[in-house]
C-alpha cells in the first residue's frame, strides 16, 4: 500500500506547530497504524530527519499509551480499538491519512503527537484508590458481592486512561474516564468507605485541569477502545450530587 | 466557599442547573400546549380570551411564569456562558473531526439550537406577551343568547374598556362578556405575516431537535439512567417532547394562515 500521511508536527510545547506530509510507502495492510510510523520514521532517520515523535508502549491495546486523533476520530476508523490494534488494511491504496494529537488544554503537546496526559494522573492521585492495605486474600466468599455490580464494576475497571474520550469530546470533558474510576470503587464494598471523598476530590480536580463539562453527545463512549458505557457518568453525577447535598 | 456555591460552580453542578431548568421549561411547555389547544375551538376565541385572562391574573399562575421567565433567562444565558468555557477546554481546534461517526447532530450542536429558540421566544412574547400586557389589542363582545346558545360576536373600541381584561353579566336571558380579544390579535398576525409563519415552524423544528437531545440528557445529567427507565425517557423524549409538541404548536399558526 502507498499513502500520503498529514501528519502533525510540533517541536514543543510552546512551539505553533505545523502539519507535514509524508509518503509511507510499500505499507503491508497487516502492518499495524504504529508499526507504519515506525516505518516512515526509520525512513526520516536515514534521511537525516527527525523521527515523528508519538506514544507507544505494550501494542497490544492494554496500557493506554497510543493515542493519534486518525482522521478526524481518535485511534483512527474502527470502534473499541486502540491505535496499536487498528490495522492498515482498515484504510484503501492511495488514502490520504490525516493524523493529530489530543487536543485539550489538559492535555498540553509535549512533541509531535504525543501529549502530557499527567492530568489523568493528578485526578487519579486525588482519590481513585483505596486507602487502606487490605492485606492477605481472604476467604473468596467473606464479602459477598452481587454478580451485576462486579460485572458492572469490572466494565469500568476496564479504563486505560487513554485520553480518547477526551479527544473525541467536543467539550475535551474528562467525564468518561473520572465516572469509570468513580463506578468502580464505588460498585465495591472496598470502595464504599471512601466514596463520598472520592468522588468530591476527583471532581475537583477534574475542573482544575481545565477539562469541559458534559453535554452527554456520547462521543466518548463511541470512541472508548474498551467501550466504556456513558452509564458511567451519570453514576459519577449521582454519586456527586448526592455527596453534596447529604454528605456531613 | 461554603458546599452549595461549590456544588452549583463545579461542571456538574452546572449541568444541573441546565437541566433543573430544562425540565422545568419542559413542563411548561405540556402547560402552553393544552392551554393554547383553545384556538383550535370554533367559538370565535372566547375560550381562549378567558383562558388569557385566567393566565394573566391568577396570583399562583402570576407567580410560576416569573419563575418560568427567570428559568428562560437563566438557561439560555447559562448555556451560552457553558459553550465559551468549554470552547476554551480546547484552544488548538483539530484540523478534522468526524462528529458524525460517534455522536448525533443535535446533540452537537445544543447552543444553536438553543439560540434559534431563544430569538424565537423574543419575537414571540413581543408579538403577543408585550401587545396583551402593554400594548393594543381589541376588545371583543359576546352575547349568548341563554335559551338558543346562539352567540353573537361584535368588536368593541378598547378605549372604553383600558381597565378591565374581562366584564361578565347576565341580564335578560342574556350573558354578554366582553373581553380582551387576544385570539383576534393571534389570527391576523398569522394570517398576515407569512414570515412569521415560517419563523414559527423554523422555530419548532429547533425545538424539536433540540429535545430529542435536552430532554434525555437532562436525565443523565441528574444521574438517572437505569435499564428500565432508559427506554421510557427516551421515547417521551422523541416522540412527546421531539414530534407531538412541535407538531401541536407548528399547527397553530399554519391552521391561522389557511383558516
Amino acid at each position: 500500500m502507498n499513502l500520503t500521511l498529514k501528519v502533525w508536527r510540533q517541536k514543543n510545547t510552546n512551539d505553533k506547530g505545523k502539519f507535514e506530509t509524508y509518503k509511507a510507502e510499500n505499507i503491508s495492510p497487516d502492518m499495524s497504524f504504529l508499526e507504519m510510523f515506525d516505518v516512515v520514521n526509520e525512513r526520516l532517520i536515514v534521511e537525516g530527519k527527525e523521527p515523528i515523535a508519538f506514544d507507544h508502549d505494550c501494542r497490544e491495546g492494554i496500557c493506554g499509551s497510543c493515542s493519534m486523533y486518525i482522521n478526524g476520530r481518535p485511534h483512527g476508523p474502527n470502534n473499541g480499538v486502540t491505535t496499536c490494534q487498528l490495522h492498515m488494511r482498515s484504510f484503501k491504496d492511495g488514502d490520504i491519512i490525516v493524523v493529530e494529537p489530543w487536543r485539550s488544554a489538559a492535555f498540553p503537546v509535549i512533541k509531535d503527537l504525543a501529549v502530557d496526559r499527567s492530568s489523568f494522573d493528578r485526578i487519579q492521585a486525588a482519590g481513585g484508590f483505596v486507602s487502606v492495605n487490605t492485606g492477605n486474600a481472604q476467604d473468596a466468599n467473606n464479602l459477598p458481592i452481587p454478580k451485576n455490580d462486579a460485572d458492572e464494576s469490572f466494565a469500568a475497571a476496564a479504563c486505560i486512561g487513554c485520553g480518547a474520550c477526551v479527544a473525541a469530546c467536543k467539550n475535551s470533558s474528562a467525564m468518561l474516564f473520572v465516572g469509570a474510576k468513580v463506578t468502580q470503587f464505588a460498585l465495591l464494598p472496598q470502595g464504599k468507605p471512601e466514596a463520598t471523598q472520592r468522588v468530591l476530590a476527583m471532581v475537583n480536580q477534574m475542573d482544575a485541569e481545565g477539562f469541559g463539562s458534559c453535554t452527554n453527545t456520547g462521543a466518548c463512549s463511541a470512541e472508548c477502545p474498551k467501550e466504556i458505557s456513558l452509564s458511567v457518568i451519570a453514576r459519577m453525577n449521582r454519586e456527586y450530587l448526592s455527596a453534596q447535598l447529604f454528605a456531613e | 466557599m461554603n458546599w452549595f456555591t461549590k456544588m452549583f460552580n463545579s461542571s456538574i453542578g452546572q449541568k444541573l442547573i441546565m437541566a433543573l431548568t430544562g425540565l422545568f421549561l419542559c413542563s411548561f411547555l405540556i402547560i402552553h400546549m393544552v392551554g393554547n389547544l383553545q384556538l383550535f375551538k370554533a367559538d370565535s376565541g372566547l375560550a381562549f380570551n378567558k383562558y388569557a385572562v385566567f393566565m394573566t391574573t391568577n396570583p399562583l399562575i402570576k407567580t410560576v411564569s416569573y419563575l418560568l421567565y427567570f428559568s428562560i433567562l437563566f438557561h439560555a444565558f447559562k448555556g451560552i456562558w457553558l459553550v465559551f468555557s468549554n470552547k476554551k477546554a480546547r484552544p488548538v481546534q483539530y484540523a478534522m473531526v468526524d462528529g458524525k461517526a460517534n455522536s448525533h447532530w443535535t446533540s452537537r450542536n445544543m447552543g444553536l439550537l438553543g439560540t434559534i429558540i431563544l430569538v424565537f421566544v423574543v419575537v414571540h412574547m413581543s408579538n403577543f406577551w408585550y401587545e396583551y400586557k402593554f400594548g393594543h389589542v381589541p376588545y371583543t363582545r359576546y352575547t349568548e343568547n341563554l335559551m338558543t346558545g346562539i352567540v353573537d360576536v361584535e368588536e368593541m373600541d378598547e378605549k372604553y374598556f383600558q381597565q378591565e381584561k374581562l366584564k361578565e353579566e347576565v341580564y335578560l336571558g342574556e350573558r354578554t362578556i366582553i373581553v380582551k380579544d387576544l385570539y383576534k390579535e393571534v389570527s391576523l398576525e398569522f394570517k398576515e405575516e407569512w414570515w412569521l409563519v415560517a419563523l414559527y415552524v423554523l422555530s419548532m423544528a429547533a425545538v424539536s431537535f433540540h429535545l430529542v437531545h435536552g430532554f434525555k440528557s437532562a436525565f443523565q445529567t441528574l444521574g438517572i439512567n437505569h435499564r428500565k427507565y432508559n427506554g421510557l425517557i427516551h421515547f417521551i423524549g422523541v416522540w412527546f417532547f421531539g414530534i407531538i409538541i412541535p407538531i401541536g404548536f407548528a399547527a397553530m399558526p399554519l391552521y391561522f394562515m389557511f383558516k
